[in-house]
């Protein structure tokens, strides 16, 4: 019988050590606080396990290099935070055209612009799904504890090779840095996912040729497929094209990829939620506040419950819109001017009155600012 | 059409967005003629290339291709070249493409002196958004942007890169084809950075707008204009003015970066993860 491991480990840490469980071998990234640890661990790790780690000379750079390591059938990934991730937006939008599987960290940090580089913040939550230009697909996932961290990025890697789709892995400074048991998992009992390699001849090979419209199968670069990856909107064989119907099939083709699996994509938690009145909508480090703060509030004779928002981006629309028809309101406490809010009010459709409460001094938003906010609804 | 042609480009893909006169044709016939020369195995060479007239060439060779975006081809193309260290990697790119929007990610390949060769074909002009001035533009020439002639000074791109560590330089032109395709082949043969600046021709924007003339009196120019890079001691500086030298221009040997990395890094790394069990 394997082992049990359990260790003390940052979110930061567990964000790597998941991602090598998960296959990762190539990561290039450039240092930025609060995401850095995530590259010097990977720096000292992925040659012990014959990967790849090099520091870019910019953030832009990373995420080419990444991009560029995933064609040639590699699993990678890169680590920022605000500042770096806007900066990566251009070739993350490369990635979700081109359809090339990887994993980008985010690390928030408060913004904008360089901000408070060393203070938690949940500001990047629209950025993360409308960050790069045009109609794209994308997946984001944001995990709400360490060990979470551990399990979730090893999904990303699965969504991401699965769906040959970017995957945003969401975290924010106090997940990052903080530091909490891990009990990690027996590698025998991982399910981990690689993209679907072609089989066919050379000759058949349409690159974007999706059976039934869905996911092509993607051959890495030196397997003998010679296929042309551009930028530019493309037909099925991988080819440049102009203005008209192709265009349109595609944009349509590389969102329905994620649009049909919205259901099965959506990770939620939820807590004290059987019969709760008030419904606290949090997801990242915030939630813990929540949690604790419902905890509190059923000793008071408050019946709140918590819905963790795990799948960020495509939104977990129903249990909301299901909650919207039970509860007298929705409070949603998050660090920002009210990002989630938004989403929530848009999944409620009027069901429940939605109430905001942010914060963006840098500052945790405690349990005791959510009961006040929930008493006064 | 020639054996070559048929063996290395997507006939599929023509006819090119190049215009008619245009020195890329030259250039990117050049590449695919080194590629024959060196036997290199077809299925394990990888072409990039970011964005501009010089970017689409990829798309017409039948190899793996990848036309990444603006600047950013050497920085795919380390990552394509690191992951898999097996595939000879080949980056096709312009003068706004290598040294305006990627000039840093070309300085850093340069450095590392990663075994990549970069073709840069250099018209003095972004073609592709019909004509402004590029880093590349000579100072007092005319661009959409500069009508009032071009007062940047440009790079000399082989002193860039032989200053940031490229271990291999030369340059040519798409006047000089066969010597263009000796010179490719040697970069793509050299283990390390390689660089090779081809001079190249776009009578459409540059050509027309400053008043040289059609595509036979751009290669004309060209011709005029180089020097045997072996010849250029020889000339007074009044013989040299307004001259650039052709041919291989550096060539040294120092650690290759995936060498270094599987070399030194790796084991040391497989010794502490030993250690620590």
């Amino acid at each position: 019988m394997a082992e049990r491991k359990v260790l003390l480990m940052q979110g930061n840490e567990a964000c790597a050590e998941g991602a090598i469980a998960a296959g990762l071998r190539f990561f290039a990234g450039y240092p930025i606080t609060p995401s850095t640890e995530i590259a010097e661990i990977l720096s000292e790790r992925l040659p012990q396990v014959g990967g790849k780690f090099i520091q870019m000379e910019d953030e832009i750079a990373s995420m080419a290099a990444v991009v560029g390591a995933s064609l040639t059938g590699t699993k990678a990934m890169t680590a920022t935070s605000g500042p770096g991730f806007s900066l990566k937006q251009e070739n993350l939008g490369f990635a979700a055209l081109t359809e090339v599987p990887c994993v980008v960290v985010n690390v928030q940090r408060m913004g904008p612009s360089t901000g408070l580089p060393t203070s938690p913040a949940q500001g990047d939550l629209m950025q993360a799904r409308w960050g790069t230009h045009g109609d794209h697909p994308i997946v984001v996932l944001s995990p709400g504890s360490v060990a979470e961290t551990y399990t979730l990025i090893i999904k990303a890697f699965n969504i991401s090779e699965r769906l040959r789709v970017p995957v945003i892995f969401l975290m924010d400074e106090v997940i990052g840095h903080m530091r909490e048991k891990v009990v990690i998992p027996d590698p025998a009992t991982l399910a981990v996912v690689d993209r679907v390699r072609p089989t066919c001849p050379r000759e058949q090979y349409l690159p974007y040729g999706a059976v039934d419209g869905d996911v092509p199968p993607m051959a890495d670069f030196g397997s003998g497929y010679r296929w042309h990856v551009t930028g530019l909107l493309h037909g099925v064989n991988g080819y440049p094209i102009g203005p008209g119907k192709a265009s349109e099939e595609l944009i349509v083709r590389i969102n329905r990829k994620i649009e049909r699996r919205a259901d099965e994509l959506a990770m939620y938690e939820e807590v004290l939620m059987d019969d709760a009145e008030v419904a606290i909508v949090s997801f990242g480090s915030t939630a813990r506040s929540a949690i604790y703060a419902a905890r509190q509030l059923r000793v008071a004779g408050v019946k709140a419950g918590v819905i963790r928002i795990i799948t960020v981006w495509p939104f977990p629309e129903k249990v909301i819109a299901k909650a919207a028809g039970r509860v007298r309101a929705f409070v949603v406490p998050e660090m920002n001017l009210g990002q989630l809010a938004l989403e929530v009010e848009r999944c409620a459709h009027g069901g429940a009155p939605v109430h905001k409460l942010s914060r963006v001094d840098g500052e945790l938003i405690t349990p005791t600012q959510i009961v006040d906010a929930v008493k006064g609804v | 059409m020639s054996e070559v042609v048929r063996k290395y480009l997507r006939a599929d893909m023509m006819p090119t967005i190049w215009c008619p006169g245009c020195g890329h044709g030259i250039i990117m016939g050049a590449v695919i003629r080194a590629i024959d020369q060196l036997g290199l195995d077809q299925n394990k060479t990888v072409i990039v290339s970011g964005i501009g007239c010089a970017s689409r060439a990829p798309g017409y060779m039948d190899f793996d291709t990848l036309h990444t975006t603006h600047g950013r081809a050497l920085a795919f193309a380390t990552g394509i070249k690191l992951a898999n260290p097996e595939l000879t990697v080949i980056v096709l790119t312009g003068d706004g493409d290598a040294a305006a929007i990627g000039g840093n990610h070309l300085i850093h390949a340069a450095r590392r002196n990663i075994d990549i060769t970069t073709v840069c074909f250099n018209n003095s002009i972004y073609g592709m958004t019909s004509g402004q001035y590029s880093p590349m533009t000579p100072k007092g020439y005319s661009a959409t942007t500069a009508p009032y002639g071009n007062i940047d000074r440009p790079f000399d791109l082989c002193e860039l890169v032989k200053a940031a560590g490229a271990t291999y330089v030369a340059r040519s032109t798409a006047a000089h084809p066969r010597a263009l395709t000796d010179l490719v082949a040697k970069a793509i043969s050299h283990h390390g950075f390689s660089f090779v600046e081809a001079i190249s021709g776009c009578p459409t924007y540059f050509g027309r707008k400053n008043k040289i003339g059609d595509a036979p009196a751009m290669i004309n120019w060209m011709k005029e204009h180089s020097v045997p890079a072996r010849a250029v001691e020889k000339l007074t500086p009044e013989q040299r003015a307004g001259k650039f030298p052709i041919g291989e221009l550096y060539v040294s040997e120092e650690p290759e970066y995936v060498d270094e990395y599987v070399n030194v890094i790796i084991p040391r790394a497989k010794e502490r993860a030993a250690k620590a069990e």
